[in-house]
């Protein structure tokens, strides 16, 4: 039986020396990317790696500082903090400084502070505090609507700031409220129309329309296996198609083909959610729905793509896509840093004799791209290595959740590993050219003080909540 | 325990479903994949080429003719440069600014990150102040070249010049670079190769930004530069500037050949053009310059003036019919003088002669008869000619003589189908091809070939091809050349015809050709001209014993063997072997020099 009131013996010490590695493995990393014959001290504070040991120490003092205050302090104070980096939030669109594009820092001095980083764990606070409020039921549409309005809010924000990659990771939250209960159905539709965004970006519109119609009809047919109304289905939507085919051909207009496949399912969905609805076959109307609605999305997408996003991001998206190869101009980053990576090898190029590294091929690499140096200088050893630290650090902090006694700590718990999660994919798929370039540090790893102190932040709340895990009933 | 609880595998499963994810991309990546590693090197190493020297080129008595002088050029990396003083650096330079505009957009279309040459060849004298100044500009740097200097004006078409190498030359050769310099006529040409040298490479890291940070691996990886190899040409340089110099104001040419080895010891086409001119920055307007030039400097004369030799060619049939009996030292033909048919003899002596009197004569009838001998003692006219043929192609006449002489031209021998095709088989014999005889007709022949030929007949019945290098630093040359070529002549034939050819000198052109103390053998000719004055040519070799040298003299306009050739060859002559020109003499050589058959007036 652990002592209730020894705050020291009740921290996990595993997840603090997780965050020690990664925090030193990451500080070893940045040393190499900027290093120079020139600057070899490593106190050096004009140089990257000397400032990021002077942020460590900050950092190891806000994680103490956290450990030592008392846990109810967050969940009272949770609204209030929530409720001024909101403001700092907006305060930053008029008085901050614009950096590659986005005015999301504060300049004081020669020091920056990024609020949207601490926002973060302002969120998971709120978030914690309001889920774990007595008689919270999640699909309550008012339940839905506050954790929409507190999520949503901070992102608004971001998003003027100009700071995409920033204001996406507060779509991870939706992990948190799949394990509190929220409809699988939720995780099912968001990764369709993720699959989908992709599709109707790579795959020619009358391809997409047929095999998503081939795709429903697969589900009809599975959902009902009687063939006289499979066949009602399938006439349904053939003789839509075909009669805008004729009526297109009769009239001698010359509508596209896609165009015509398009309009023929979106009728042939209509006409099977109306019979399906009157004669009460619920599958059936769910799966017409499901398909018109898919259609109707990947005619906002291309919409959308071609309107809304400036001319870089549709670049960097072709480019990850693969639909556009431009290895000097979008593509040139993740090009390098397949470069730097690819050519680590299995164990490496040996610590500071990195080419890729040490010549400047690779752009923002002791930030964003930090994870090159591991994969250049360390080879497939340095990035597994780094890869499975991560993974243990996730585990562990699901595992550490689920033994929370108190639903705030163990949601809190939950935000905080999805938050970790979501940075460590978006980084690294970034650096391998799997997720497109949108900058967002890898947590512990990256150079920067905002985004260290938010991490360690967001993390010691959670290793404080769970020191404290027994005196909550 | 919530009722939610369970999904917490979903959870671990999405987090260990990209972390598998990301460890099968990076094992491809990193561990499957080998091209990345290439790609990281092609990042960081630039290979800089070093230029060797090109080889030098002397003359058989060693003295230099062709060296190197360094030239530099400028390079610009557009992406490094950074604003700068325009004015300053086109007065540095000379140049204007549209051109170093038009420099710039150029080089920034080629590549930004890389640098390519904005300005070529810039003398040393220009570099020198260039380089105290260039640190003013970034992005610029420069490299040094090497150009070729001429010691002398002379013998431009015998060691011809260096050029840029054309697509077509990198094509051919992946050892050329664009802006790579390429041996384009002569000896540059001939002995591209081994002139060149190789070019060595050094192995430099750079960064993103294409700025040096010093050698790949301590430069153990680097080739050093070889130099190319030196050549002795085998000119007799003092021989060659008296043999140009006898053509100011002429056109023509003068081949001469040691005969005991077939090594060329003049080479002139005139008139010649300073090889100085075709090189560097100025070579592309002095070239279109020459190329206008009316009286075509540029034109190897040597190598390519194909022309029927006349009467120079009497001595082959004389050999030819000797040989195959159509007739012996004794046979004598009668001349009647204009009144000969079918060929009227243009010059005046007795009759009947014998071979002997017909070179020394240059008697028409007499080859006419040989020639009409030769062929009927054959079955058929053609097969006669055909004879005949195969002797005459045996002196290298018609032939390709495989020499080491770039762009040499064939020449023209007629062969039995040509006349077929123009009369019809069996319609044609001798009387149709006449002019055979007297060397005229279908016949063209270089002066190379001629100079030749009089090499076979001072060795009596041998040549080695022609050449014009001697020797090769650690290397030899072409096997070609040590091969001794017989003419199925028997010697005898040989010394018979040197007889009338040494009368033709000792007695009939004594005034002006005769050499104290040297026998020289020789026989005019004139060849028909009907754009203006004949041509005069001669060919001749010297002393009859033991001879060190045989020639070929042509000299356009010329109007008559003997009357600019002949002794124009007799000085060149007198030159090599005595090492000057007899007090008796001179006013031969006076004569010769202020010749100026390039006026359109001359009295003819």
């Amino acid at each position: 039986m652990p002592k209730r009131n020894n705050l020291w013996a009740n921290i996990d010490w595993v997840t603090v020396l997780l965050f020690f590695a990664l925090v030193f493995m990451g500080w070893l990393n940045i040393y190499a990317a900027v290093y120079n014959e020139h600057y070899q001290s490593i106190f050096d504070t004009t140089q990257r790696y000397g400032k990021q040991l002077i942020w460590i120490g900050a950092a190891l003092t806000i994680g103490l500082i956290i450990l030592l205050i008392d846990t109810n302090f967050y969940v009272f104070f949770s609204y209030i903090i929530y409720g001024f980096l909101l403001f700092l939030l907006i305060l930053v669109l008029f008085i901050g400084k614009d950096i590659n594009g986005a005015r999301s820092w504060f300049a004081i001095g020669s020091f920056g502070f990024q609020p949207s980083e601490f926002m973060k764990f302002a969120t998971a606070l709120v978030l914690a505090r309001y889920m774990s409020s007595y008689g919270f039921k999640i699909h309550n549409p008012k339940s839905l609507a506050t954790i929409a309005a507190i999520i949503f809010t901070p992102v608004l924000f971001i998003f003027l700031q100009n700071d995409t990659g920033s204001a996406l990771v507060y779509f991870s939250f939706v992990l948190v409220l799949y394990r509190e209960g929220l409809s699988g159905v939720v995780l099912f539709f968001g990764t369709l129309v993720a699959i989908l965004f992709v599709l109707a970006l790579l795959v020619p519109n009358l391809v997409l329309y047929i095999v998503l119609l081939a795709i429903a009809l697969l589900a009809f047919f599975i959902v009902n296996t009687k063939l006289i109304q499979f066949t009602r289905v399938l006439g349904a939507y053939l003789i839509s198609i075909l009669a805008l085919f004729l009526l297109n051909f009769l009239m001698k207009k010359e509508y596209p083909l896609a165009g015509i496949v398009m309009a023929g399912v979106l009728l042939g969905s209509v006409i099977v959610l109306l019979v399906s609805w009157r004669n009460r076959i619920k599958n059936y109307s769910l799966i017409a729905l499901v398909l018109l609605g898919s259609i109707l999305f990947t005619l906002s997408v291309d919409y959308a793509f071609n309107n809304f996003l400036e001319s870089h991001q549709q670049a960097r998206i072709n480019e990850l896509l693969g639909i556009e190869s431009d290895p000097l101009g979008a593509g040139y980053n993740v090009n390098q840093s397949k470069i730097a990576i690819g050519s680590g090898g299995a164990f490496g190029k040996g610590y500071l004799k990195g080419t890729q590294t040490k010549f400047d091929f690779v752009p923002e690499q002791s930030t964003d791209f930090i994870f090159c140096t591991v994969g250049e200088e360390w080879g497939f050893l340095g990035t597994s290595v780094v890869i499975g630290l991560f993974l243990f650090l996730l585990m562990r902090l699901i595992w550490l959740a689920e033994r929370q006694r108190s639903s705030f700590s163990r949601i809190y718990g939950y935000s905080v590993a999805v938050i970790l999660f979501f940075h460590f994919t978006v980084n690294i798929g970034m650096t391998i050219g799997l997720m497109p370039v949108i900058g967002i540090p890898l947590p512990f790893f990256s150079y920067g003080g905002s985004s260290l102190w938010s991490f360690t932040t967001l993390l010691f709340i959670f290793i404080r909540l769970d020191a404290s895990r027994f005196d909550q009933l | 325990m919530d009722i939610y609880s369970k999904r917490r595998f979903v959870v671990y499963g999405v987090f260990a479903f990209v972390v598998l994810l990301f460890l099968i991309i990076l094992f491809r990546l990193q561990i499957l994949n080998s091209t990345y590693k290439q790609y990281a090197t092609n990042n960081v190493l630039r290979e800089i080429t070093q230029y060797p020297a090109r080889g030098l080129i002397y003359d058989r008595n060693g003295k230099l003719l062709v060296y190197n002088k360094t030239a530099y050029d400028l390079l610009i990396t557009p992406r490094e440069v950074t604003a700068f003083d325009t004015t300053l650096f086109c007065n540095l330079l000379n140049i204007s600014k549209e051109d170093l505009e038009a420099g710039i957009k150029k080089a920034k279309k080629y590549s930004y990150y890389k640098p390519s040459i904005l300005i070529k060849q810039i003398s040393p004298e220009r570099f020198a102040v260039l380089k105290e100044q260039l640190y003013k500009f970034n992005g610029f740097h420069t490299q040094s070249r090497t150009l070729r200097e001429y010691s002398t004006t002379a013998a431009a078409h015998a060691l011809g010049y260096v050029g840029e190498v054309s697509g077509a030359d990198i094509k051919r050769d992946s050892y050329y670079k664009p802006g790579d310099y390429i041996g384009v006529s002569g000896i540059e040409k001939t002995y591209e190769t081994q002139l060149r040298g190789t070019k060595g490479v050094k192995m430099n890291l750079v960064d993103v930004h294409n700025r040096l940070k010093g050698s790949y691996r301590n430069g153990e990886e680097d080739v050093p530069a070889k130099i190319g190899k030196n050549i002795v040409s085998t000119l007799d340089l003092k021989l060659q500037l008296y043999a140009e110099k006898l053509f100011r104001n002429k056109r023509g040419s003068v081949v001469a050949i040691e005969p005991a080895t077939g090594e060329v010891l003049v080479f002139v086409s005139a008139p010649t053009y300073d090889p100085g001119l075709l090189v560097g920055r100025v070579r592309g307007h002095n070239y279109s310059k020459l190329l206008a030039d009316t009286l075509m400097p540029l034109f190897n004369r040597a190598l390519q003036a194909k022309y029927p030799p006349g009467s120079s060619f009497k001595p082959v049939n004389a050999l030819i019919g000797l040989q195959v009996n159509a007739i012996d030292r004794n046979t004598r033909f009668a001349c009647y003088g204009k009144a000969s048919s079918p060929i009227r003899c243009t010059h005046n002596h007795g009759s009947p002669n014998d071979v002997v009197d017909a070179i020394r004569e240059s008697c028409n009838p007499f080859l006419w008869n040989t020639f009409k001998s030769i062929l009927g003692k054959y079955k058929t006219s053609a097969e006669g000619f055909n004879v005949w043929r195969k002797y005459v192609a045996s002196f290298g006449i018609g032939q390709h003589l495989s020499s080491d002489f770039a762009n040499g031209l064939k020449g023209d021998l007629p062969t039995e189908k040509q006349y077929n095709k123009i009369y019809g088989r069996g319609h044609w014999n001798a009387l149709t091809v006449r002019s055979l005889a007297i060397g005229q007709g279908e016949l063209g022949v270089t002066p190379l070939q001629m100079a030749n030929y009089g090499a076979v007949i001072a060795n009596r019945g041998f040549y080695y091809t022609p050449h014009i290098v001697k020797e090769i630093e650690n290397d030899t040359i072409s096997r070609e050349f040590k091969t001794k070529r017989e003419v199925p002549i028997e010697k005898k034939h040989f010394e018979t015809v040197i007889i009338g050819m040494s009368q033709s000198v000792q007695r009939n052109l004594a005034a002006t050709v005769k050499i104290p103390e040297i026998e020289m053998c020789g026989k005019t000719g004139t060849v028909q001209n009907n754009q203006g004055a004949d041509h005069s040519v001669f060919v001749a070799f010297a002393p009859r014993e033991n001879p060190k040298i045989a020639l070929f003299v042509y000299v356009e306009n010329g109007v008559w063997g003997s009357r600019y050739a002949a002794p124009m060859a007799s000085l060149i002559v007198e030159k090599y072997l005595t090492d000057s020109i007899s007090e008796r003499r001179k006013w031969i050589e006076k004569k010769m020099l202020d010749a100026n058959l390039l006026d359109p007036n001359q009295k003819k």
